[in-house]
């Protein structure tokens, strides 16, 4: 469990999944709004990453 | 104008409604009928903070003297039981230098941050709104 792109990942799923389940009542809605915000939040992680690569520590 | 003993007797059961839905996740919507929801926050926020237990995130304690740790100490505290449950068997010392300290931090916060939501959640579908 090192890897820090899977915990971003299972971070990203476990939010979503919640954040879905409170959100919306039907199954439906539920897996379109968290489906959503998990490439949501992959994909902005991933291009926060890469902006933020040419910055040294 | 005075409360009714009606009027008491439903802001009980709400209080208690909403303090088993704080204590253990997903136990307020399973109260309320919401099964699914109920079930899914079961398994996932407790899940949530055992993993980040198992990052070796930190139970943070409440220091008043540190705001941020207070605060942080305070979001811990919203998943519950489970909080306790880690306290007391020695879960949640945290170790700064293991690379995923700061992962297992955010997993800890962020799920007794959501425990608090879902407990608002089934507040909210107790007095109607939802």
């Amino acid at each position: 469990m090192h890897s820090h792109l899977f915990l971003l990942v299972l971070f990203a799923l476990f939010v979503s999944l919640v954040f879905a389940v409170i959100a919306r009542d039907d199954a439906r809605g539920q897996i379109k709004l968290g489906g959503l915000m998990f490439a949501g939040f992959i994909a902005s992680a991933l291009v926060l990453g890469w902006l933020m690569y040419p910055f040294p520590l | 104008m005075r409360a009714t003993a009606a009027d008491e007797t439903q802001s009980g059961a709400l209080v208690l409604l909403c303090v088993a839905a704080w204590a253990i996740p997903g136990a307020g919507h399973l109260w309320l009928g919401r099964r699914n929801k109920g079930l899914v926050f079961l398994v996932a926020l407790p899940l949530m903070f055992a993993i980040g237990l198992a990052l070796r995130g930190r139970i943070f304690p409440f220091d008043l003297a540190d705001p941020l740790v207070a605060l942080a100490a305070l979001a811990d505290f919203g998943i519950g039981l489970s909080y306790f449950v880690a306290a007391a068997l020695g879960y949640g010392t945290g170790d700064v230098r293991a690379v995923t300290y700061e992962y297992g931090n955010a997993f800890l916060i962020v799920a007794g941050l959501l425990n608090v939501l879902v407990v608002i959640d089934a507040y909210d579908v107790a007095l109607g709104r939802k």
